[in-house]
């Protein structure tokens, strides 16, 4: 279990991580979604002891992570899979985490096994390793120790779809066993598909937390949005208007800030024909972009 | 994928920490020694200083038989000004730079966040590496004295005392911890090698003109010139009494400082 507990950290005037409080449950993989820059990274980086919090603290099942004897062999950390020196081999990186914390070297050999890396493989140098291949080794050397957490920052970074897939089975595999996962992505995608559980920061503060359901039940301030596509749109554009509804238009059809019984309703009120009726489930991409909207770099649209 | 391998980790919402025990300090001892010659750069900087205290002591060789100079084993020891007390304080810099400029710093105090054990260990390993050095040039110097002796019959005498054989360990070691402190000030290989070289011989001309142009600053010398008060230890005169008190003083100036500055900044900095 991952406690954050009021956690600050400022760069001079600049906050990059607000007073933010969280818990990551054992057994439940907890996605940590930001745009660039949102804070994750440094939150992250405070809980493994690299960067001091300006005020808060991260207690990792109830201890810092200073206090824990031997961390590797409880607390597994990818913080970033290109940190590594670009003249050893994967192996070498590999051994010398095993040599740290005291394992076996068959331990090594096992991990390779685990993250799909050939010994071919295993002995080329870093430096001309694939993303995706720094990746697998960060997971490995996160892994090495048989840690009961796992923090790991932008894992599906570089990964090929069957990688990432791969390590979705990988981690959800984990929690199931009673490993506490945090990952953190930009990606929505990613994260939506692993998490049971997502953190949702932007500009140093979360702005959402909870389950998908939970989280799109809580969407845009509880309204729902439909698409509809009529025989005549403007008739039934005229209609949801004088009920006092937000209607656009939305490519070939209307985009209409209600639940779908209130347009189907409508309809049948002002015998207009509906060919299309359906929720809008631009779903969390959409509370994504809302909630970060603030902190993005690009307007929205 | 074998599963055993992934066995279930421990349950529940606290960590067990009974069944761990610290890393013990031999065991970051034997990982950052692995480090210095695990990749090829390091290896080969290891080899090249070896290399290079063989090759000048073979040139000094030369000179001396062709030109029927008078040499002893103390003077092929003293040619390791330009090889290993050259290249280890490089290495003593590389000890603690590569870890910054590799980003490697972050596994590696993610694994000890007790950074003060690992700036400890990588301080035991330069020692251990020069003292390696020292091993690697009495044994060559052996080899090209008993060379000498015989192939001229001048000079070959075996005049190293054991005072003498602590000097020289005394020196290549204060070698290795300067640029191991100079490293930790920087964080920064090159920067910090820039400034080892400056110490080491811009700095001595700037000393000599300072001297010969101000006079109080002649008498301040001998206090703050690191390098000039260990030229006793090698130049054969033995160090007096004030000599180890000039020793102790530019020694505090330009070691102990920037080891003590530099330390403090490896614990508390944010490692990127």
């Amino acid at each position: 279990m991952i406690t954050v507990e009021r956690l600050t950290r400022k760069y001079g005037a600049f906050t990059a991580v607000d007073d933010i409080s969280f818990v990551c449950q054992p057994g439940r993989v907890t996605g940590f979604l930001g745009p660039n820059g949102a804070g994750k990274t440094t939150t992250m980086r405070v809980m493994v002891g690299l960067t001091p919090p300006t005020s808060g603290s991260v207690t990792i099942g109830g201890h810092h992570y200073h206090d824990i004897p031997n961390p590797g062999r409880h607390v597994g950390v990818l913080l970033d899979a290109s940190a590594q020196h670009g003249g050893r081999s994967g192996r070498e990186v590999l051994e010398l985490g095993a040599m740290t914390m005291g394992l076996p070297k068959t331990r090594v050999d096992e991990m390779l096994e685990l993250v799909s890396l050939t010994p071919q493989e295993a002995k080329r140098r870093l430096r001309n390793y694939s993303l995706g291949m720094k990746q697998r080794l960060g997971i490995a050397h996160a892994l090495l120790g048989d840690p009961s957490v796992l923090i790991l920052d932008e894992p599906a970074n570089g990964l090929d779809p069957a990688g990432i897939r791969w390590m979705r089975g990988l981690l959800r595999g984990y929690a199931e066993r009673g490993g506490t996962v945090l990952l953190s992505s930009h990606l929505l995608h990613e994260v939506e598909q692993i998490a049971d559980e997502m953190i949702l920061i932007g500009h140093g503060k979360i702005v959402a937390q909870g389950d998908k359901k939970s989280l799109l039940a809580g969407a845009a301030g509880g309204g729902a949005s439909s698409f509809v596509t009529a025989l005549d749109n403007e008739a039934l554009a005229a209609a949801l208007k004088a009920k006092g509804l937000t209607v656009a238009s939305a490519g070939d059809g209307l985009r209409v800030e209600a639940e779908t019984v209130e347009i189907g309703r409508t309809a049948l009120e002002s015998n207009v024909v509906l060919t299309d009726l359906r929720p809008a489930d631009g779903g969390l991409e959409d509370l994504f972009l809302e909630l970060t909207s603030e902190t993005q770099r690009e307007g929205l649209a | 994928m074998s599963m055993n391998s992934m066995a279930a980790p421990g349950l529940g919402h606290a960590l067990d920490l009974s069944g761990t025990s610290p890393t013990p300090f031999s065991r970051l001892v034997r990982t950052e020694l692995r480090k210095t010659w695990d990749t090829r750069a390091g290896l080969w900087l290891l080899i090249c200083t070896a290399l290079l205290t063989a090759a000048v002591m073979v040139i000094q060789l030369a000179v001396v038989v062709v030109q029927d100079l008078v040499v002893s084993y103390n003077d092929f020891l003293t040619s390791t000004n330009f090889s290993i007390g050259l290249l280890l304080p490089v290495i003593g810099i590389l000890l603690v730079t590569s870890e910054w400029s590799q980003r490697t710093a972050m596994v590696t105090f993610s694994l000890e966040p007790h950074r003060g054990r690992v700036i400890l260990a990588k301080l035991v390993v330069g020692l251990l590496l020069g003292i390696a050095a020292v091993v690697i040039a009495l044994g060559l110097a052996a080899i090209c004295n008993l060379l000498l002796n015989g192939m001229s019959d001048l000079g070959g005498a075996w005049d190293l005392s054991l005072e003498q054989t602590a000097y020289f360990v005394l020196l290549q070691e204060i070698g290795m911890l300067t640029g191991f402190a100079f490293a930790a000030l920087l964080l920064n290989s090159p920067a910090a090698i820039v400034l080892y070289m400056v110490y080491q011989f811009v700095l001595p001309t700037i000393f000599g003109i300072g001297g010969a142009l101000i006079g109080w600053f002649e008498d301040l010398k001998p206090w703050i010139d690191f390098g000039a008060s260990q030229t006793p230890m090698f130049d054969g005169t033995g160090m007096t009494g004030e000599d180890w008190a000039h020793f102790a003083v530019s020694g505090f100036i330009w070691l102990v400082i920037p080891l003590v500055i530099g330390v403090r900044r490896v614990l508390t900095a944010e490692v990127k």
